[in-house]
């Protein structure tokens, strides 16, 4: 499994708080049974019109293809827990998303994928998305190791993210199945223990 | 950091180990799959060559894309009769139990669990959807997972997991009449904002809950997550051991007193420490609609819709989006508006005791001219008890549709859509953009005695003025 130390790239920002999962992939999409063609519909309703028109939403603005950071405001991913939903921001591009929060089950979601969520101030991200707008040729470095981000090479800001999802994702440990199958007898005697499992 | 809670012992009593990077390894106790998260994570154990490590601690049903007038198969929706099959092949080749439309027990996961008596006291509960909050009405941590972790659960019965906070919230007091849990809930939420519970697991206590049926604490603790706390529950009491009393799947008889022992134990402690304690009167709650795009967009229903100032500046463009979704002004009066549409159903609001409430609304009514209505019942037993009780007869002469089991309009992954810009009275639990299946569609959620209500009149009306 991958150490993920370091993303480097341009940022997309994304604006506005309480962006839902049910924005970031409308559920018709949840009817295909693979993650496939995910990369196809991220906020897809907030960018096409009804004849499939772009709108300008900055996932298709000309400055920000081939962004690999998502810069978004507060409780971004709230609602469902549809994986999908960083699948689909993933396999469109993305690598890291900064924030000034998230909602818990979707930052899970994406530590299981190696997406880092980094969380900054309010003040700082207002910057960083204004950055990102006005110069968006700016190359960003997002430095798990030392916890800052650079913006072309130099020092920019220091960012927070949860200290175990950090470990997991510098230390390659991200993708957890083989951890837990690992510790297969202990968890067999944890379950004895359990009253339900042992029938009370 | 607290202690002695509910939260701190079932935690503790499932760690299996600290792992390295600090996480905790968390046994899970019973696992729940339905047809939409799931099939990709049997596709990831069977690319690894493993199995379902404890077939019989998981539980599967199918309710997102069923469609409610119907269930004859195949689903005439190519995609829907898919996921359908691969469903009903990977339960048979992995060797778990499956509520299938045969068995009778067929309906929303979150409702099956409970009525089944599958959901105990003390159990750690995961599922790959966020309204597994659901489940903490029992005292259990029950928690809506992505589908890697649903591939984890298959693989190992295991999760990397970080350790909440708790918050107790205290709901004193009594409730008004006409006022419901929906109303309790919408209220937390709208008190501590969609944000407020990151980072926390919600503890919901007072004599509010100690005097709540289970089907009403079940009702606020599926809406834990959309005030942003992954887990939300109630300490088991002697309502809990009533209600799981003889299930099919609760302890046996002669296992009974121990079981309960057990329950009380995990109570949290008098003494328990919390990270935070809120408190509200339940004197205070009115019955509430949800007016924006948000859980906590929500007002009375005899109040005005806020003023964009009253928010602070950096909520302003979210309120701004809101109004211009909805098509409302700040200033106007929630009751009265029009509504398109009534849907009653839901995890939140599909249980039988909601269906009775709406059914003494519908009863002797006629849902307006204007208004496509339609009743959902969460479950198959839930719609076998409602037809016993000739609700379904109530709702039809009424001119509510009666439907099958299924999530139906809550997210119209299935038929049951709104068309462009209708708006619908919903008992559902999220009014986001696009939610109801039309991206210019409207939502605005309630509890379904409110949305029956909203149906007979066509528009957004007071239950207690309706039932005077």
């Amino acid at each position: 499994m991958s150490k993920i130390n370091q993303i480097e790239g341009k940022a997309v920002p994304v604006e506005g708080n309480d962006i839902d999962t049910d924005r970031i992939i409308p559920a018709r999409y949840l009817k295909e049974i693979t993650f496939t063609n995910m990369g196809q519909y991220p906020f897809y309703d907030e960018r096409f019109d009804a004849e499939g028109k772009p709108k300008g939403h900055p996932f298709d603005l000309p400055q920000f293809q081939g962004s690999h950071l998502l810069f978004v405001n507060q409780n971004f991913g709230c609602g469902s827990s549809r994986e999908h939903a960083p699948q689909s921001l993933m396999r469109w591009g993305v690598r890291a998303i900064i924030g000034e929060s998230f909602a818990e089950i979707f930052a899970g979601n994406c530590t299981m994928l190696g997406i880092p969520t980094a969380t900054v101030s309010q003040a700082d991200m207002q910057k960083l998305q204004a950055l990102a707008k006005e110069k968006p040729a700016t190359h960003f470095t997002l430095d798990l190791d030392k916890k800052v981000l650079l913006a072309d090479g130099k020092e920019h800001l220091k960012f927070d993210i949860h200290e175990s999802k950090r470990n997991a994702l510098v230390n390659g440990t991200w993708d957890t199945t083989g951890i837990l199958l690992a510790n297969a007898a202990k968890t067999a005697e944890v379950a004895k223990k359990l009253p339900y499992v042992s029938g009370y | 950091m607290s202690k002695g809670t509910l939260y701190d012992k079932v935690w503790a009593a499932h760690v299996v180990e600290k792992l390295p990077t600090g996480q905790y390894q968390l046994f899970i106790g019973l696992h729940l799959i339905h047809e939409v998260t799931s099939p990709q994570a049997f596709d990831m154990i069977t690319e690894k060559g493993l199995k379902v490590a404890y077939p019989n601690r998981t539980f599967a049903t199918v309710d997102h894309i069923v469609p409610t007038k119907s269930q004859a198969r195949p689903f005439q929706d190519n995609e829907a009769e898919q996921m359908m099959e691969a469903i009903e092949k990977n339960v048979k080749n992995f060797g778990v139990s499956f509520f299938d439309f045969k068995s009778g027990k067929q309906g929303i996961v979150h409702i099956v669990g409970p009525e089944n008596g599958l959901t105990q006291p003390g159990m750690t509960i995961a599922c790959g959807d966020s309204h597994t909050s659901t489940h903490g009405a029992f005292g259990t941590l029950a928690f809506g997972i992505g589908t890697t972790q649903v591939r984890d659960v298959l693989a190992t019965q295991c999760l990397s997991m970080d350790a909440l906070k708790v918050r107790r919230i205290n709901v004193t007091g009594k409730l008004k009449p006409g006022v419901t849990a929906k109303d309790v809930t919408l209220y937390i939420i709208q008190k501590l904002g969609v944000k407020g519970g990151i980072g926390y697991a919600y503890e919901y206590g007072g004599e509010v809950f100690d005097a709540m049926t289970m089907e009403e604490r079940m009702t606020v603790c599926n809406m834990a997550i959309e005030g942003g706390a992954r887990i939300g529950y109630v300490n088991p009491d002697q309502t809990t051991f009533d209600y799981l009393k003889g299930r099919p799947y609760s302890p046996a008889a002669d296992k009974w007193d121990k079981a309960v022992a057990h329950w009380k134990s995990i109570a949290s402690d008098k003494d328990a420490v919390y990270d935070d304690i809120v408190t509200f009167k339940g004197e205070d709650i009115e019955p509430i609609v949800t007016w924006g795009i948000t859980p906590d967009q929500s007002v009375g229903v005899n109040d005005k819709l806020p003023a964009v100032a009253s928010f602070s500046a950096d909520e302003v463009k979210t309120v701004e989006l809101a109004y211009k979704h909805m098509e409302l002004k700040p200033g106007q009066s929630i009751k009265g508006t029009p509504i398109n549409v009534a849907f009653i159903g839901s995890c939140t609001n599909g249980r039988i005791s909601d269906l009775r409430e709406a059914a003494k609304v519908a009863k002797g009514r006629q849902v307006s001219k204007s208004v496509r209505a339609f009743v959902v019942p969460g479950s198959q037993q839930v719609k076998l008890q409602a037809e016993k009780e000739g609700l379904d007869k109530i709702f039809t002469e009424a001119g509510f549709e009666w439907r099958e089991a299924g999530c139906s309009m809550c997210l119209a992954m299935n038929p049951d859509k709104l068309q462009g810009n209708e708006i619908s009275a919903s008992s559902s639990n999220r009014n986001f953009i696009g939610r109801q299946g039309s991206k210019t569609g409207r939502t605005m959620l309630m509890s379904p005695a409110m949305v029956a209500a909203a149906a007979i009149e066509g528009k957004v009306a007071d239950i207690r003025e309706v039932m005077a």
